[in-house]
């Protein structure tokens, strides 16, 4: 009896461990250190004799705004010049699909206690072009996507592009920006 | 007293197994490449070649989004899009650029392939898909035996 009630205890505090390690590692690399040489990022083999020819993130990046979280703030990057990438191939004209900027904000009032999102097209269609997201991700339609958190963290919708190219989602309130009477103060 | 004993190397032995979880975990841990580099590697290591490094981060200083995944037709899905040297050469893909013309060209294997062999194809985002999306499997990774 009091045996097995010991074991019991012995595994729960061994569980109690893991979750805290497992945490622990895992919450560690939530910002990967920006701007890492290429030589040590893990990713490009130090071997490569071409390795010296690319740009490392530094070179270029150093300057560039930034947001809460040191993530390069590519919204202000554009909008204040400090990048100018272009529209088609070749330029700003040629051929391809048009990018027609849209200021229209959508706002999202599912959140529960969270803040409303607002989504504004307009720092959207600076980067993407209509049918990027109509109608394959998003029915162009106010209300009629089911987009929830749960959704977007397993890469459906929002978490198509944010997560991986987009900022990520522990920048809550780049998204949830619209504080409403039942929200309440930032606690992320 | 025995049992004591018994007791004691159970604990020991479910810390030991927290300890490797929580070892298992920092080695899944990502490395530090840039956010959102894309690893492509459906076929370069079988065929000897280092894996592909695309940086997102390199070329949108240079281009918007829909130059690749509207006009040049990259789907939003690292490996998805099935690339090969062929359809570089052919102009398509990562060619439609890397032609000599827009950026410098094919000859120069080494800049694309530079990727440490046996890295997966996957996308450096950020941890929290990580955490909950299931990892990538190769195009040409085995097919698991049909059940019956
Ligand atoms: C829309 C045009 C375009 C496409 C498509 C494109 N690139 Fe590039 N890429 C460029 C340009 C422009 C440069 C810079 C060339 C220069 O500096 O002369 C570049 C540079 C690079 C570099 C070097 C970065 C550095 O550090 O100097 C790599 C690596 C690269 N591209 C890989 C790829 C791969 C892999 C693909 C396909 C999956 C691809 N590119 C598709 C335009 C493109
Ligand atoms: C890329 C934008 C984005 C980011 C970043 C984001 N959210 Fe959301 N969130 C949404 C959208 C969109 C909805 C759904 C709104 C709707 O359908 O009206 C949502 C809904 C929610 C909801 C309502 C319940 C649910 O599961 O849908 C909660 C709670 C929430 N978010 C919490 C958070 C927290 C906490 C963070 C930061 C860790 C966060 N969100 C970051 C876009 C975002
Ligand atoms: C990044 C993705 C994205 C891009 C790019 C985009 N949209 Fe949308 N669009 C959305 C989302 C999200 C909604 C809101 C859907 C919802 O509330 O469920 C929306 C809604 C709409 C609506 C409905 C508005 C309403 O009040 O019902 C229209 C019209 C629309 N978009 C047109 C466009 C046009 C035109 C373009 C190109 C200039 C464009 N969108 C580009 C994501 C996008
Ligand atoms: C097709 C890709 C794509 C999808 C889908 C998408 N976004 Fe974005 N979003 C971007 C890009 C690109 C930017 C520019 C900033 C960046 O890359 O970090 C951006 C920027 C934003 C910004 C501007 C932040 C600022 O600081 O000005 C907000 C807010 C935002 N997204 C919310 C959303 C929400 C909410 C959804 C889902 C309803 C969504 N996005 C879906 C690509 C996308
Ligand atoms: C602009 C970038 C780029 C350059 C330059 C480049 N490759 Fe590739 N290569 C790729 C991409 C992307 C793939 C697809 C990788 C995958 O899915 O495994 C690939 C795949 C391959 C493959 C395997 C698939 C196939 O098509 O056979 C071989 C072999 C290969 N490359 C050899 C080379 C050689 C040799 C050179 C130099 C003459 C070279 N590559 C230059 C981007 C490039
Ligand atoms: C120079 C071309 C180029 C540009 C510009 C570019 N991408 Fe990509 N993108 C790629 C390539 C190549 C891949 C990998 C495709 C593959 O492996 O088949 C990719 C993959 C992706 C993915 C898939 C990630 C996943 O879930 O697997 C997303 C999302 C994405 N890009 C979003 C963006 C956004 C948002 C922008 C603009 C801020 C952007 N891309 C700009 C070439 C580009």
């Amino acid at each position: 009896m009091k045996n097995s009630h010991k074991r019991t205890r012995g595994i729960l505090i061994a569980l109690l461990c893991t979750v805290i390690a497992g945490l622990a590692f895992a919450q560690k690399p939530e910002v990967a250190p920006p701007l890492t040489p290429l030589t040590a990022d893990g990713v490009h083999d130090p071997e490569n004799p071409a390795l010296p020819s690319l740009q490392n993130p530094e070179e270029s990046m150093a300057t560039f705004p930034k947001d809460r979280r040191g993530e390069v703030q590519w919204v202000e990057s554009l909008n204040q010049g400090v990048i100018t990438p272009r529209k088609f191939l070749t330029g700003d004209s040629g051929e391809g699909e048009e990018l027609k900027e849209l200021d229209l904000d959508i706002i999202m009032k599912n959140t529960a206690q969270m803040p409303h999102v607002r989504f504004p097209h307009l720092a959207h269609t600076r980067w993407l072009a209509c049918k990027n997201c109509h109608s394959e991700i998003f029915i162009p339609k106010a209300g009629a996507n089911p987009v929830s958190m749960e959704k977007i963290l397993k890469g459906e919708y929002c978490g198509r592009c944010h997560d991986k190219v987009s900022f990520a989602l522990w920048a809550c309130e780049r998204c949830h920006s619209v504080p409403h009477p039942g929200s309440p103060p930032k606690w992320w | 007293m025995t049992s004591y004993k018994a007791d004691r190397s159970i604990k020991w032995r479910f810390s030991i197994l927290g300890v490797l979880a929580g070892l298992a975990l920092l080695a899944m841990a990502p490395a530090k490449a840039e956010y959102a580099d894309v690893i492509i590697n459906n076929y370069a290591d079988a065929a000897g070649m280092r894996p592909v490094v695309f940086p997102h981060w390199f070329h949108r200083i240079r281009f918007r989004c829909k130059v690749c995944h509207a006009d040049l037709g990259f789907q939003f899905k690292a490996g998805g899009n099935k690339i090969t040297m062929a359809k570089i050469i052919d102009g398509k893909f990562c060619g439609a650029c890397h032609n000599g013309e827009v950026a410098w060209s094919v000859e120069n294997c080494n800049m694309c392939h530079s990727g440490i062999p046996g890295t997966p194809t996957h996308i450096h985002g950020s941890t929290v898909q990580r955490l909950v999306s299931p990892p990538y499997k190769a195009l040409n990774a085995p097919q698991q035996p049909a059940q019956q």
